[in-house]
């Protein structure tokens, strides 16, 4: 990979990075009524609220505003304070942000475990019936709403068989079953609609490398159809199966929002729905750009290792 | 002479393909299959109101909690109201939320993506960086977002909807114009002196349409569940206006005591998103057979 590349992608990603924080800078400006009047409430007098305002810097100009915002995050990792409780929101992110990435892991791991096995299973006999059953199960996983899936495991395995928590965490603290116990139906939820959905894509890209010369003369050579596969197969489809994984990072993250919300799990996503709920645009604003700006980065990172793993790859 | 032989032949080589095209789409069971849920659904949508057998807003609270029967086939919510009746009038929401949003940001995208892709250089560069910006936001906190500036409501939804989808419209116009723009027949048009406007929307739009048909199917489909997922958090359609996500919302509540407040609204969300994801994939393959999925 040159050098060179490197910093071309390096520079768009600060620019999106920019334009992320624009754009979730303006949330404030933008939203009708005075974010000092979310914390006095609506009895609050006007002059009470121009109080409030300027103690909280709102009549600076806009860029001075943008400035002194985007320079509390980067330099000191400053969010501001909530306007409905007043406390530091970086508080509540160093709390709530290990229960989003624990989460989005664990999805992704339970997607993986679905889409890698069926993926291979069916583009190993195309046209058979067991092909057929994964192209049904991925097609009812991109169209079932995780909102649904997330409530229909509740009733199933929380309230008729009683077997797992309908909501809420348990910190590890609390002990390594009650975690898991907690932490199975969240990621479940997101997992199995990711995982139907990469199930596809790591059948094509399967699909794409058995076609090739070098497969058929490993097969010709009277090599076991093990061995092709491993050493020859996979080895080649890992390429795409890793950027796909990059690509469904978005809607995992997606997934993951929602998810929280049905579970109450006590992350990001869960915190920008109260917080939009509430009024209270700081929080908003915090979860947004760092679900934005880990989205873009993953995307970055899903861009270079695609050139790394596969040299031949172009980089323009 | 007859008849025919008066027929210009460029006419008879121009529908030739596109009647072959319908015909093979008429033959792909993906294509059949998703546009007849398409079809039923559709129907659904513009005759609920009169199929529905009773008020969907009307309360009966000696019948709460019902489970489905002859009278009530999908059983009754916690105010006694018919989920049958719910359910066919939200189909009317979800379809309208959902052509609207994505009418309004497949004309926003197509139109960027086709500037974009077709005068390339710095208008290029402008419009696909702050498609990038878009596009590193979640989709469903990013509509949740427009809607904290917006306020609540159905009106909102669509235009969150629509905002979320700009950004797809508008890679997947470029992507189609870019493999066009550098055609014989778009140096034909320039050759003759024709205006940039013209060249875009009479040779390369048309041309480029393939992908944006799918596009369209699909986000369909994807925005009949940000509706859903906006009306299931609160924000979009407002009580008492029935709406499949809301309704899926309050049956959550009530899982144990009447399950299919629950499973009705979300199986109708499902087979009206099965069924434009299953029409988006079974066109993309009829029209552009290279793509593999």
């Amino acid at each position: 990979m040159s050098f060179r590349y490197l910093l071309q992608r390096l520079g768009t990603l600060l620019l999106v990075l920019f334009g992320v924080s624009l754009l979730t800078f303006a949330i404030i400006p933008l939203v009708p009524g005075s974010p000092a009047r979310v914390t006095l409430g609506v009895m609050a007098t006007d002059a009470s609220v121009a109080a409030l305002e300027h103690k909280m810097g709102l009549d600076r100009p806009l860029p001075v505003q943008y400035l002194s915002w985007v320079s509390g995050i980067v330099l000191r990792g400053d969010f501001g304070d909530s306007l409905i409780n007043g406390k530091p929101i970086t508080e509540q992110v160093r709390q709530r942000l290990p229960a989003t990435l624990v989460l989005a892991f664990a999805a992704l791991l339970i997607g993986l475990l679905i889409a890698i096995p069926s993926g291979i299973l069916s583009a190993l006999r195309p046209g058979s019936a067991r092909d057929l059953g994964v192209s049904i199960m991925s097609q009812i996983g991109v169209s079932i709403p995780d909102f649904w899936l997330g409530i229909l495991l509740i009733l199933l395995f929380a309230q008729v068989l009683h077997w797992l928590p309908s909501s809420g965490y348990a910190p590890l603290s609390e002990g390594l079953v009650p975690y898991l116990r907690h932490i199975l139906l969240p990621a479940a939820t997101a997992g199995v609609i990711s995982g139907s959905i990469m199930a596809r894509f790591v059948r094509s890209a399967m699909m794409e490398v058995l076609g090739n010369d070098y497969v058929r003369t490993a097969r010709a050579k009277g090599l076991n159809e093990r061995v092709v596969v491993r050493k020859h197969v996979l080895r080649n489809a890992a390429i795409t199966i890793v950027t796909i994984i990059g690509l469904q990072m978005a809607t995992l993250l997606s997934s993951v929002v929602v998810v929280e919300i049905i579970f109450a799990w006590p992350g990001l996503g869960s915190m920008a729905l109260t917080a939009t709920l509430q009024r209270d645009y700081p929080v908003l604003q915090a979860s947004v750009l760092l679900f934005a700006t880990s989205f873009a980065v993953i995307n970055l990172l899903t861009d270079l290792s695609y050139v790394l793993l596969d040299p031949s790859v172009e980089y323009a | 002479m007859s008849d025919a032989a008066v027929v210009p032949r460029e006419t008879i080589e121009e529908t030739r393909p596109r009647r072959s095209l319908v015909k093979r789409a008429l033959a792909h069971p993906l294509v059949v299959t998703g546009s007849i849920i398409v079809l039923v659904l559709a129907l659904v949508a513009i005759f609920g109101r009169w199929l529905a057998p009773f008020d969907p807003t009307a309360m009966d609270f000696g019948a709460r909690f019902a489970p489905p029967s002859f009278t009530h086939p999908f059983g009754t919510d916690d105010f006694g109201r018919d989920v049958f009746s719910r359910v066919l009038f939200g189909a009317a929401v979800s379809f309208k939320v959902a052509f609207i949003a994505v009418g309004i940001s497949g004309t926003v995208g197509v139109l960027l993506g086709l500037v974009s892709g077709f005068l390339g250089g710095w208008i290029d560069e402008v419009v696909m960086r702050f498609m990038d910006v878009l596009f590193a936001f979640p989709a469903v906190l990013l509509a949740i977002t427009v809607m904290a500036i917006l306020g609540r409501g159905v009106g909102n939804a669509m235009v969150a909807i629509a905002i979320v989808y700009i950004p797809i419209f508008a890679r997947v116009t470029r992507g189609a114009v870019i493999s066009v723009r550098g055609r014989e027949f778009v140096t034909a048009a320039r050759a003759l002196g024709q205006g940039r406007w013209r060249i875009m929307l009479r040779h390369v739009l048309p041309n480029a349409l393939g992908p944006i048909i799918v596009q369209t199917s699909l986000s369909l489909a994807f925005a009949i569940l940000a509706e859903a997922a906006l009306s299931f958090f609160g924000l979009g359609t407002q009580p008492p206006e029935p709406s499949w996500g809301r309704m899926l919302s309050e049956g959550r509540s009530f899982l144990q005591q009447a399950p299919w407040m629950g499973i009705f609204p979300g199986l109708a969300i499902m087979a009206s998103v099965l069924g434009f994801n299953l029409l988006g994939d079974g066109l993309r393959d009829v029209l552009d057979p290279r793509s593999s999925r």
